[in-house]
């Protein structure tokens, strides 16, 4: 009944209604508002993709590495088989390149022939021929990376259609490289040496060995510091504290902490942590330290926020059965808040990843061709390594930096999955 | 021995000391005697004892041993060559011994320089072992006498309380110390800066070039630090960035809040968010692998000139980083509007956008200023979008087809492989450091004032 008396009230009002100008204009003013609310989402989100695709397309070359596979004939004599380390493998390699290409004999030719290939070649022959000191003597394959130009070529990134000038390989070099291609010599696997390689001046070289295990070190401090020292200084606050001037104090000190420029971090890393205490320069301890006091805040946020969570029933209840208040944090109600203190834990380790002025500042982006010992050899982090590829001028570096950034996203979803999944699956609404 | 091994045997040592104080309460408690403190708490007590003095001690040890082993060598070195000698110099000098002392020896060292490489090896060595002995004995000792304190009556759980009391209470002013810290180098250094650069002319100087010559009788410029066209830089990229986050931050928060329908809102929030969690490195490479030369072509198709590491392209993508900085912000601000205020205006006939802009937008106002604030000064310490896209020469300018420079981009030029202490180059760092750390600071504390003021308005 009521019904119908509001639809025939309805009917009657539009009945009456003049269509008016003004009243058309205010809700074009409405839809205008809805269409700049959604032309802004729509913006933000085509970055959002555009950064991620470009990326992604750039990063597509460094999934696989051009490889070319020679027989080598190591000359009895040419090494010494009780140290098969000192042999001049760069000399074996380069006979064996030339039996392929018998015609090449000025030295500018030869040059730009062992152009085509990576410098690396004579270590994996080296290499092998360290492993079975059996092969001196014999001939066999041995697969390297090709040079830096012989790779683009393969993948096309080198328009072979554009004048010599424009290029910067020689149709000689083309000429030599579609004669392996023929051959059957040039094969592209996987690129495995992106991840397991450390760095190399030469892109075909180069991987994130290195970086990796400098990023693992410095990551493994910068927990172990700042999640004991963040938990403890949040329980203090938020448990013990009285209120009074000195904990007004450390709490807005914390929330302004958090804000502080990652680079001011640097300098201080830089002034306190290597010139006064003289800790070593480039060294991932030095580089977690500096982390560890910028996840602080952060962590102790987020076990604030787990620990006023749980409720003061749990508390009030321990007291009552005799508990002492530490007795009642540390067996109810930091256990409780363990979940929250996690995820939060964990969010802030991926932003310590990711960070990448401060370490600069600590000298991590120093070129080092070999994965760091321990926590006190220089090395270099995932974010550092990638400004230092992305300031590289060889062309092979452009997509290996897409690939490292997209190694060091796929870090940070895990660690932001697992920080989800786990506030999902064990948080607590009380 | 290293540190990590002795750790571990203090470690052990504490968990011996853990079950012989436990132990022993048990046997207390075996009398039948009613114990103030159950016999875990003893063995607790013990532990500590045990195991915090030596470990904080093996903490400091090594945080001091290399000073103190410097200061000795240096001490001991003969006058011809310590003499005049300037901290830089000092420190090869230094790192030269130390080299010796590893074995890596390179052409003919001076006699003394050999001398104090066998001394510095000498010194290691007593002081690790010192070190060891000393840590050991400390906690051996706190053993036995936190086990002559345990008897019937022992209040051990007040103690071990006590003690995890102030364990806390360190680990929370640790974070002031961060501050501190923060404060005191970059006060100091700017005082060493300040003393060579007058501050009058830092502040308030037209031109920044820092290149100081680098001997004496080099022709070069002399080094002028007037930082206004840095300040000027910094505030230019930032302003571009802004332009670009506050209106698509805004109206996407708008649509988010008021006009979208929950499953749009639950898909589009977190992949706004996502834009938050991607590291700068990551926008700054985008910045010059896309964005930049998209931007160069662009304007050379309309025929004007773009410098490649135009202040348009690092302030763009510094936007795009802040988009979700400033939508969650004013979503926040919006969504804590009482739904009264929304129903009092719609009752009065008003539209959905006049409702927006007449009644939420000024009751939200407070905190969305706060968040503009926030990310204001995120903008204004960003560092690697700038490093990487920014340019590197000082122009007073407010063409944003060409390229500034920023606070930042300096700090991390001039530092940047660079450890000498003592030249006019490094210090301009730390007093560019200064200025940022204070500016960004007066910007935080102001937000959240803000902020915090209006989310009591609301509660």
């Amino acid at each position: 009944m009521s019904d119908t008396t509001s639809q025939s009230g309805k009917a009657k009002v539009r009945a009456w209604y003049e269509p008016d100008a003004k009243l058309s204009r205010r809700h074009s003013a409405d839809k205008r508002l809805r269409a700049y609310g959604i032309a802004a989402i729509i913006f933000a989100l085509s970055m959002l993709a555009t950064l991620v695709g470009t990326i992604a397309i750039t990063a597509a070359p460094a999934v696989t590495q051009t490889m070319v596979t020679l027989e080598v004939e190591v000359p009895e004599g040419a090494v010494d088989p009780s140290d098969p380390r000192g042999g001049s493998y760069q000399r074996i390699l380069n006979d064996s390149i030339m039996r392929i290409f018998p015609e090449v004999d000025t030295p500018r030719e030869k040059r730009e022939l062992r152009k085509l290939f990576s410098n690396g070649g004579q270590y994996a022959l080296r290499d092998k021929v360290v492993d079975d000191p059996s092969l001196i003597g014999r001939t066999f394959d041995v697969t390297f990376p090709l040079a830096d130009i012989g790779d683009q070529l393969h993948k096309g990134v080198i328009d072979r259609n554009l004048p010599p000038d424009y290029r910067r390989v020689s149709d000689m070099q083309i000429g030599w490289y579609d004669r392996l291609v023929e051959q059957g010599r040039i094969s592209a696997p996987l690129n495995w040496g992106m991840i397991f390689n450390a760095d190399s001046r030469f892109p075909e070289l180069a991987g994130l060995w290195g970086a990796l295990v400098g990023s693992f070190y410095a990551l493994l401090i910068c927990f172990f510091v700042s999640f004991p020292v963040g938990i403890s200084a949040a329980v203090y606050l938020e448990e013990f504290a009285p209120k009074n001037r000195l904990t007004d104090l450390i709490e807005v000190n914390i929330n302004n902490l958090a804000a502080v420029p990652s680079i001011v971090f640097g300098l201080l890393g830089l002034a306190v942590f290597l010139n006064f205490f003289g800790m070593p320069r480039s060294a991932p301890i030095v580089g977690g330290l500096v982390l560890s006091l910028m996840t602080l805040p952060t962590i102790i946020i987020a076990t604030r926020a787990a620990l006023k969570a749980v409720p003061p029933s749990i508390r009030e209840a321990a007291i009552g059965v005799g508990a002492s208040r530490m007795q009642t944090v540390g067996h109810h109600v930091l256990p409780l808040a363990m979940p929250g203190i996690m995820t939060g834990t964990i969010i802030g380790l991926a932003q310590a990843l990711g960070e990448t002025a401060p370490l600069l500042l600590i000298g991590m982006n120093a070129f080092i061709t070999a994965a760091p010992d321990s926590m006190f050899n220089p090395s270099t982090a995932l974010p550092t390594q990638i400004y230092i590829w992305a300031d590289s001028p060889e062309r092979g570096f452009t997509s290996r930096t897409s690939a490292a950034i997209i190694v060091l996203l796929g870090f940070l979803v895990c660690m932001n999955a697992i920080a989800i999944y786990m506030r999902k699956r064990f948080e607590r609404r009380w | 021995m290293s540190a990590t091994t002795l750790l571990a045997i203090v470690l052990i040592l504490a968990l011996a000391g853990y079950l012989w104080g436990r132990a022993n309460a048990g046997a207390i408690k075996q009398t039948g005697k009613a114990m103030h403190s159950v016999p875990a708490y003893h063995g607790y007590f013990v532990a500590l004892a045990c195991g915090l003095p030596a470990f904080l001690l093996v903490l400091v040890w090594l945080a001091a041993q290399s000073t103190v082993i410097d200061a000795i060598i240096v001490a001991d070195l003969p006058s011809y060559i310590t003499d005049g000698v300037e901290a830089s110099r000092m420190s090869l000098i230094l790192s030269e011994i130390k080299s010796i002392a590893a074995g890596r020896i390179f052409g003919t060292p001076d006699q003394a320089l050999l001398d104090a490489a066998e001394r510095y090896s000498a010194l290691q060595d007593i002081a690790s072992l010192a070190m060891v002995v000393s840590t050991l004995a400390i906690a051996i000792a706190g053993m036995v006498y936190a086990r002559s304190r345990l008897s019937l009556e022992f209040r051990a759980r007040n103690r071990v309380d006590g003690i995890l009391r102030w364990l806390l209470i360190v680990c929370s002013i640790l974070a002031i110390m961060t501050t501190l810290g923060i404060i005191l180098s970059l006060v100091i250094e700017s005082f060493a800066f300040f003393s060579r650069v007058p501050v009058f002319d830092f502040l308030f100087g037209m031109t920044w070039s820092p290149q100081t010559p680098i001997r004496a009788d080099q022709v070069a410029a002399a080094g002028a630090f007037g930082a206004v066209p840095v300040f000027w830089g910094t505030i230019f990229i930032s302003a571009i960035a802004m332009f670009v986050a506050l209106p698509t931050g805004l109206f996407s928060a708008i649509y988010l809040v008021e006009y979208s329908n929950k499953r749009i809102r639950s898909v589009v929030k977190p992949l706004l968010e996502i834009l938050a969690g991607i590291p700068t490195i990551v926008y700054g490479f985008f910045a010059i692998l896309t964005v930049a030369p998209f931007i160069r072509e662009f304007g050379t198709s309309l025929g004007l000139d773009v410098a490649s590491n135009s202040a348009l392209a690092a302030g763009g993508v510094m936007g795009i980083m802040l988009i979700p900085f400033i939508s969650s912000f004013a979503d926040d601000a919006i969504s804590a509007v009482p739904q009264s205020l929304r129903d009092g205006a719609y009752a009065l006939g008003a539209t959905r956008a006049e409702t927006i802009r007449q009644v939420l937008l000024p009751a939200a106002l407070p905190g969305i200023v706060g968040g503009v604030l926030l990310a204001v000064s995120r903008a204004i310490g960003e560092t690697m979008i700038v490093v990487m896209a920014a340019g590197l020469t000082a122009t007073l300018t407010a063409n944003p087809l060409e390229g500034v420079t920023t606070v930042t981009v300096q700090i991390v030029t001039l530092l940047i492989g660079d450890t000498e202490f003592d030249s006019p180059k490094t210090l301009a760092a730390f007093g560019l450091g200064l200025v940022l750390f204070i500016s960004t600071l007066a910007l935080n504390i102001v937000a959240l004032q803000v902020v915090k003021r209006y989310r009591e308005r609301y509660e």
